[in-house]
């Protein structure tokens, strides 16, 4: 009997990215994909109100979180995406993630077994990171941060901070 | 429910080494097998076929008898229960927390082998416990661990830990619990009706893999400070003196790419090359694997908790998710040993909770 570690699809990992897109575009960073352009609506994008056009676009999404999204701070949509890293089986990916100093990063453990992300030289430590934990380490100095699995110290990865 | 032998071998020559596993057959309830013992031992005046009794044990099980470094099966129906000098009970890798595929209750099932040590004719000396006691390092997982322990009839109960009890607090929690009468990280020596017992700890002060170069090996390790003090343990003890070590992972490579193995565990297999009976328990690996290298054998024991994959059976070494829930129990499981005699011969008898 062959273990198989094929991903499961999580909803809630799912719901997740989609409300990062939302947030995306509702900040106006452009960064992630938006999900329904506002030409889907061709009559509404005639309105003079602007507000009557977002609420439009956001009916024809069919999203209704967009609006939730418009008061968060400018980084927390777009950067998760890109400054996380995922933990899954028995990996880091990516192994190595280069951010500017002052970047936030966090480690999500999508394996059905704890890790950790334990820096090797003790400047950071997640401590045990069970299925859907999360961890986040602002990198305020620039340097190699080498770190590893407290639990499997095989698996490794870095982050180089500019 | 019964294993079958692959390569198992001893040889004189120390130098050569080789391999022995025991593959958990599939449900099937071979009846045993008997084995011609192979190679001789020559070096303590032992002649090939030696003295080999077979011990019976609570039902189900391959027997295995060790006499003078020769690793022999024998089947169950030919022999009842014969008394050694005493027996005891390798349990390990109970993990308690976990809760996930293939098993939402480890509790529970290392309850249930707490149960069947209790079945046992012979009340057993003491427990081994090798370690991975809890999932986590949680107070209330080392709580709910000792109460169930606390059930066992059994005279005492000695622990090494895991990584999972060690890797939040580099094993505070766990030596706060379980430290008294060790040293450093919580390693130990007793006797006991004139065998050494020897618990290592190689779980604490892991070294990251080799993946960025920073030249760690992700195996366990013992130290410095514990090779010495087991030297210093060593001094002047008979060499026939019978020894028999417990630590979490495995002493040996089982398989490098899992981290299986302890980065300097030939150091401490050199101190112990001298003696004519060693016998070396270990988990972490969560099946059972053996190996005879001279007067060493290596035995790693079942998980009460959730089988793993063979080596480089699976991507990684987590837990086999996929058992089905009549199966699960054919893959958990204990161990006892039965020292025979002075002169060391140990019976070790590996047994499924179901």
């Amino acid at each position: 009997m062959l273990e198989t570690f094929g991903r499961r699809i999580r909803l809630n990992a799912a719901a997740s990215l989609l409300a990062a897109c939302a947030a995306c575009g509702g900040a106006g960073l452009g960064a992630g994909s938006s999900a329904a352009p506002s030409s889907q609506t061709p009559n509404a994008a005639h309105a003079t109100d602007v507000a009557g056009v977002n609420q439009t676009t956001q009916a024809a999404r069919g999203d209704a979180k967009q609006n939730s999204k418009t008061d968060t701070k400018p980084d927390a949509g777009a950067d998760a995406a890109q400054n996380q890293i995922v933990i899954e089986n028995f990996t880091f990916k990516p192994a190595t993630l280069t951010v500017k100093a002052g970047t936030k990063v966090t480690w999500v453990n999508r394996d059905d077994v704890p890790h950790t992300a334990t820096d090797t030289d003790k400047r950071f430590n997640s401590g045990a990171l069970d299925t859907d934990d999360r961890f986040s380490f602002t990198f305020e100095k620039p340097g190699t941060y080498d770190y590893f699995c407290a639990l499997h110290p095989k698996m490794t990865g870095r982050i180089v901070v500019k | 429910m019964s294993e079958t032998i692959k390569n198992s071998e001893a040889n004189g020559d120390a130098a050569k080494v080789t391999e022995g596993a025991a593959k958990v057959t599939d449900g099937a309830d071979e009846a045993g097998v008997i084995q011609e013992p192979r190679g001789t031992q020559e070096s303590n005046g032992v002649g090939r076929r030696g003295f080999l009794k077979c011990m019976a044990w609570a039902g189900t099980g391959l027997v295995w008898a060790m006499n003078a470094g020769v690793l022999t099966s024998c089947n169950l129906a030919s022999g009842a229960g014969s008394k050694g000098l005493f027996t005891f009970v390798q349990i390990s890798d109970s993990h308690v927390g976990f809760n996930k595929d293939p098993n939402h209750d480890a509790a529970q099932t290392f309850q249930e082998a707490v149960k069947r040590i209790n079945t046992l004719e012979e009340q057993p000396a003491f427990l081994i416990h090798t370690g991975d006691i809890t999932q986590l390092s949680k107070p209330e997982e080392f709580d709910t661990a000792a109460q169930i322990l606390r059930g066992a009839r059994a005279g005492q109960i000695f622990y090494t830990p895991g990584e999972h009890d060690a890797f939040a607090d580099e094993g505070k929690a766990y030596l706060e619990r379980y430290g008294k009468g060790t040293r450093g990280g919580g390693w130990q020596s007793f006797d006991y009706k004139g065998v050494r017992f020897i618990g290592l700890v190689n779980v604490l002060n892991l070294k990251q893999g080799a993946g960025t170069g920073l030249g760690g090996s992700g195996f366990g390790q013992l130290g410095q400070d514990q090779l010495a003090w087991l030297a210093d343990d060593l001094k002047g003890l008979s060499s026939s003196t019978p020894v028999v070590v417990f630590a979490h992972i495995p002493l040996w490579t089982v398989y490098a790419d899992w981290g299986w193995g302890t980065d300097d565990g030939a150091q401490a297999l050199g101190l112990l090359k001298r003696f004519g009976s060693v016998t070396v328990l270990n988990g972490h690996i969560h099946q059972i694997m053996q190996k005879v290298e001279g007067n060493v054998s290596f035995h790693t024991a079942r998980s009460t908790a959730f089988p793993q994959p063979a080596p480089g059976a699976a991507p990684a070494p987590g837990p086999l998710k996929d058992v089905p829930a009549e199966r699960l129990r054919s893959m958990l499981g204990l161990t006892s040993v039965n020292v025979l005699s002075k002169d060391g011969p140990l019976a070790v008898v590996d047994s499924t909770l179901g």
